[in-house]
């Protein structure tokens, strides 16, 4: 769209290295419980050893890198006050300055994810990850008013430098609340 | 997992990946993935506070459900792209279905390179996620 040049100019080039992330065989069990899946190849050495293959990770298990950012926005930090339920409905005094906030994160969606998977993740593997923002556009939507959209590229290396997997995401900022 | 001598370009393929989502499970997804957001795990923030009817599910939950069907038909560590675009929210209680579409297919001496369109849909047939996925089988 023709408006990104513009809208690019401040975010463009800021690489950001996050902290690593080690590749834990527990976090592999856990992830994937969470999505239900029971292949024996993300938990059980003697399976995998029995086809020649190591334990792996399933194909979106580097989004759990968040775990290790320590400035992820969407993780209670200890002895910091946190925008969901306690005794009131929020924790976070919402002003109306703070609500009309572009950055305020009632009304950030994810978009889209995009894969590249270079090589397999397994167990010791420690990789770390380096975002760049990508594009920015804006649409307008009728179940959700005024869309703003930003894409951000994450590499994630292996600690030989190697590319393991290329990831692209977009989130989208809506006006109000999306119409079912 | 799909027969490489007999697939086909326009050959379906499909599998249930969740039934009767519950929130439990929207939050074991935000306990491995460290999202947190309490539209995902905060019912009372998610009503009164944002206006949705329930928590709902991540985006990546969905597309981690997805995947479960594309490696159960493709093998293990097979993936070489998968992307996805989120359509539609999904909800605590939705059944989800996964259906693939054989696009390209292209044999080489060891491998074969394998294309499919991926959509996932609900219970109402309403498409939650549409995507695409490429595979290297040896």
């Amino acid at each position: 769209m023709d408006f990104n040049s513009t809208i690019n100019i401040h975010t463009k080039g800021e690489k950001m290295s996050k902290k690593s992330m080690p590749i834990e065989k527990g976090h592999i069990m856990m992830f994937a419980r969470a999505i239900g899946d029971k292949n024996s190849i993300y938990y059980d050495d003697d399976y995998a050893s029995q086809n020649n293959k190591n334990i792996i990770a399933p194909p979106t298990f580097t989004q759990s890198s968040a775990q290790f950012d320590p400035d992820y926005f969407l993780r209670p930090k200890i002895d910091e006050p946190w925008f969901g339920s306690g005794k009131n409905p929020t924790g976070l005094v919402k002003s109306e300055e703070k609500a009309n906030d572009e950055s305020s994160s009632n009304n950030i969606l994810h978009a889209e994810q995009h894969f590249e998977y270079h090589q397999p993740v397994c167990p010791g593997d420690i990789l770390t990850p380096t975002s760049i923002p990508g594009e920015k556009w804006e649409k307008e939507s009728k179940r959700a008013g005024l869309l703003k959209f930003s894409e951000s590229i994450t590499e994630y290396r292996n600690e030989k430098d190697e590319l393991v997997i290329t990831a692209r995401s977009v989130g989208v900022v809506t006006e109000k609340t999306v119409e079912n | 997992m799909l027969n490489l001598n007999k697939v086909q370009v326009g050959d379906n393929f499909s599998e249930k990946v969740v039934d009767n989502l519950t929130r439990t499970q929207i939050v074991q997804y935000a306990g491995v993935s460290g999202d947190y957001n309490p539209i995902h795990t905060d019912e009372v923030f998610a009503k009164e506070v944002v206006g949705y009817p329930s928590v709902f599910a991540h985006g990546m939950l969905t597309m981690g459900l997805t995947g479960k069907m594309l490696t159960n038909l493709l093998g293990d560590g097979n993936l070489k792209k998968f992307g996805v675009r989120f359509t539609n929210q999904v909800w605590p209680g939705d059944s989800l279905i996964t259906r693939a579409t054989v696009t390209e297919i292209k044999k080489g001496s060891d491998k074969t390179i394998i294309s499919l369109e991926v959509t996932t849909e609900n219970q109402n047939k309403i498409i939650v996620l549409t995507g695409s996925a490429t595979a290297s089988i040896s």
